[in-house]
């Protein structure tokens, strides 16, 4: 058993312009310290999926159905009480935009201490030493004095440590980490990866990075799921993904990084945007943006499937690589025929027919 | 620390607010048409002589300005003059109404804070539904209804046909008597009810604006219970903008004593300062209008160091 497992989790939005599908049978599970990044384009449903987890979607949204097992037990079954017992202490949460996510009229101190206080019952005093001794983790330098600092004294990198600090307070299993680097510059970012990646390797926690950015995932993860629409067109251990990717929509993804070295004069895109979510395209929802459709591709909506065996996948009890293609199914006619290359160091070390799952050699 | 210093900085800001409405005042006394002394001999004719020897004796022989330096540098020590009507020390008469006014004013002001904040919260959490559309309908009622009609309602529903409340207040009791206190509930219910229906109004507005921040949804991320959420977060960061509003209501409600003290035959100042405008008694009107003007700018002054306390980034 995984320590979590999401099941055929649908999220709707009573709009009052219609029915949002924010979320259609996603299903996936992250075991213990383990590292779990979930790609997509903005709407792709990354954050609702997070806030789900939480319990923390606001009306008009709705968790109509699924199933979301914390270490077995099924928090969509919990009271209100029960899940509180588990939001900040098993399952913490990092916010996108520590700016606007801190208390503006909170020392940091208090925003940090006030969860240790309620979740591990601590007095104000040993509670004050605990949040001092998080924010050194955080690399906060003299963190005892900065404790009783306000969050608009801090700079936006050190606001995004605060927030990280809150989120390690109380020792969680599964951090959530909404695109804790959006906001802030590229050094800085690489900064705050690092600093998430020594905290969970340190306290062993797991990790569901939500991000954007192919590259951050590259770094930082250990299994990557695509998502697209509201549901994952593929998802496997991020090796695969990279040099192999078995999806257009994850090729397109890729192909808009740019990398040193690159000759292209301007980035690929992917041309179009992400679909309405009241009203999807019939068939695979990617097809109106696909390089590749064809006429089935309206028609047909395509499984998640394992790319060998052209099987339903089982998200949550194997880590095959898996896509929702109908090019594994062997539903097109045509092949997917494009090429990932990937550059080492200093030279391009390889390329591959991703389609039929030729070598890549390594980064 | 810099708590202290905001606190010391913005004190000495209102040292020339004071000297503008000490000169605010005096000018504008002096402006209103009619010698004084028409008022003080009673329009009788006076030989040139006595007219001098009256004119010397209220300081009117001397030029604008020594009478206004005379007026501050006197005023400043408590002593305001002498009333033109009753020839008693001006400090004397506004000392003996003042308690009155003054805790008529601090029930109106508690009786709005105590049912403005509550109800905006309850309207803000609850918004858009019964409970927030009702608010919304008794706001605009409040804000809508002049002070003196509502005053004359209460005396008609409370005094006259539920019996309740004596129609004339029993001022021989003393401002402490129980009596008297509960009689004042009426005119301070009066003057607050506009300044709880504006208060209660941008509470909730204020409210539903910091619900909606990130900062809401990483308290409630901690797993903090929702009462929580919204006594400590959420009320401290909306009470910003609504102390700031509430201290000008203090204005609101020194000015809507004047006409509600008329309609409750109430023996405060501001009756006074009616009856004296009548009379062209400068001194005492003089007297009134600065001390007005003072209790604003306090007002002011203590929203303004609230709102430094409530709002960190404040202190400059």
């Amino acid at each position: 058993m995984a320590m979590l497992e999401v099941e055929d989790l649908n999220v709707r939005f009573y709009t009052d312009d219609g029915v949002v599908k924010a979320t259609n049978d996603l299903s996936y599970r992250i075991e213990a310290g383990e590292r779990f990044g979930v790609v997509g384009e903005s709407g792709a449903g990354k954050s609702v999926t997070s806030l789900a987890l939480m319990r923390l979607i606001d009306e008009p949204g709705v968790i109509e159905s699924g199933e979301i097992r914390f270490k077995g037990q099924n928090i969509l079954e919990m009271d209100e009480e029960e899940m509180r017992e588990l939001r900040g202490n098993e399952i913490a949460m990092i916010f996108q935009d520590a700016g606007t996510a801190l208390n503006p009229s909170y020392t940091v101190g208090e925003q940090i201490s006030e969860a240790i206080r309620y979740h591990i019952g601590l007095d104000e005093e040993a509670a004050r030493e605990r949040a001092i001794e998080t924010l050194e983790s955080v690399g906060i330098p003299s963190a005892a004095e900065r404790y009783s600092d306000y969050p608009h004294e801090f700079s936006g990198g050190m606001q995004q440590r605060v927030v990280i600090a809150i989120a390690l307070s109380c020792d969680p299993d599964l951090i959530i980490a909404d695109e804790p680097t959006t906001a802030l510059d590229v050094t800085i970012e690489a900064q705050i990866l690092e600093l998430l990646e020594e905290v969970a390797t340190e306290f062993d926690t797991a990790i569901q990075l939500i991000t954007h950015d192919l590259g951050v995932v590259a770094e930082f993860c250990d299994r990557v799921m695509v998502m697209y629409a509201g549901h994952p067109v593929e998802m496997a251990p991020v090796e695969d993904v990279y040099y192999d990717p078995q999806h257009p929509y994850t090729v397109g993804l890729m192909s808009s990084i740019p990398r040193i070295g690159d000759e292209r004069d301007r980035l690929q895109t992917i041309p179009g945007r992400m679909p309405d979510l009241i009203e999807m395209p019939p068939g695979c929802n990617f097809h109106p943006r696909c390089p590749y459709a064809e006429e089935s591709c309206t028609r047909m909506e395509p499984q998640l499937v394992d790319v060998e065996t052209g099987e339903p996948a089982d998200p949550i009890n194997s880590d095959a690589q898996s896509a929702a293609c109908l090019a594994h199914t062997g539903e097109l006619t045509g092949e997917l025929d494009y090429e990932v290359t990937v550059r080492g160091e200093d030279d391009p070390v390889g390329s591959g027919d991703a389609a039929s799952s030729a070598g890549v050699s390594d980064r | 620390m810099s708590l202290q210093r905001f606190v010391i900085k913005r004190s000495l800001i209102t040292i020339p607010l004071l000297l503008g409405i000490s000169l605010l005042t005096f000018g504008m006394v002096h402006a209103i048409p009619g010698d004084p002394i028409d008022f003080i001999t009673l329009f009788t004719e006076l030989d040139p002589q006595t007219e001098m020897e009256i004119r010397a004796e209220y300081g009117l022989d001397q030029p604008v300005y020594i009478q206004y330096i005379d007026w501050v540098t006197s005023a400043a020590t408590g002593d305001f003059g002498r009333s033109i009507i009753t020839r008693d020390p001006v400090i004397n008469e506004i000392m003996e109404r003042l308690p009155y006014t003054l805790v008529m004013g601090i029930m109106a002001f508690g009786v709005t804070l105590a049912t403005a904040i509550p109800t905006g919260v309850i309207a803000a959490y609850y918004r858009n539904t019964k409970i927030d559309q009702a608010s919304r309908v008794f706001a605009l009622l409040g804000i809508a209804i002049p002070n003196f009609l509502l005053g004359l309602l209460l005396l008609l529903i409370f005094a006259s046909w539920l019996d309740l409340f004596p129609i004339l207040p029993p001022t021989s009791k003393g401002i402490l008597s129980y009596d008297m206190l509960v009689y004042t509930l009426l005119p301070a219910i009066t003057i607050g009810t506009g300044s709880t229906a504006l208060l209660m109004r941008l509470m909730r507005s204020s409210m539903v604006e910091e619900l909606d921040k990130d900062y809401v949804r990483t308290a409630r991320a901690k797993g903090l219970p929702e009462r929580t959420v919204v006594r400590k977060h959420v009320l401290r960061n909306s009470l910003i903008s609504v102390v700031t509003v509430a201290a000008i209501q203090v204005a609101f409600i020194i000015s809507g004593s004047v006409v509600v003290e008329i309609v409750f035959s109430y023996p405060g100042i501001g009756r006074l300062l009616v009856d004296r405008v009548g009379n062209r008694d400068f001194p005492v009107i003089q007297a009134i209008v600065l001390l007005i003007g003072v209790a604003v700018i306090l007002a002011n002054f203590v929203a303004d160091v609230l709102y430094a306390y409530l709002d960190p980034r404040i202190r400059y």
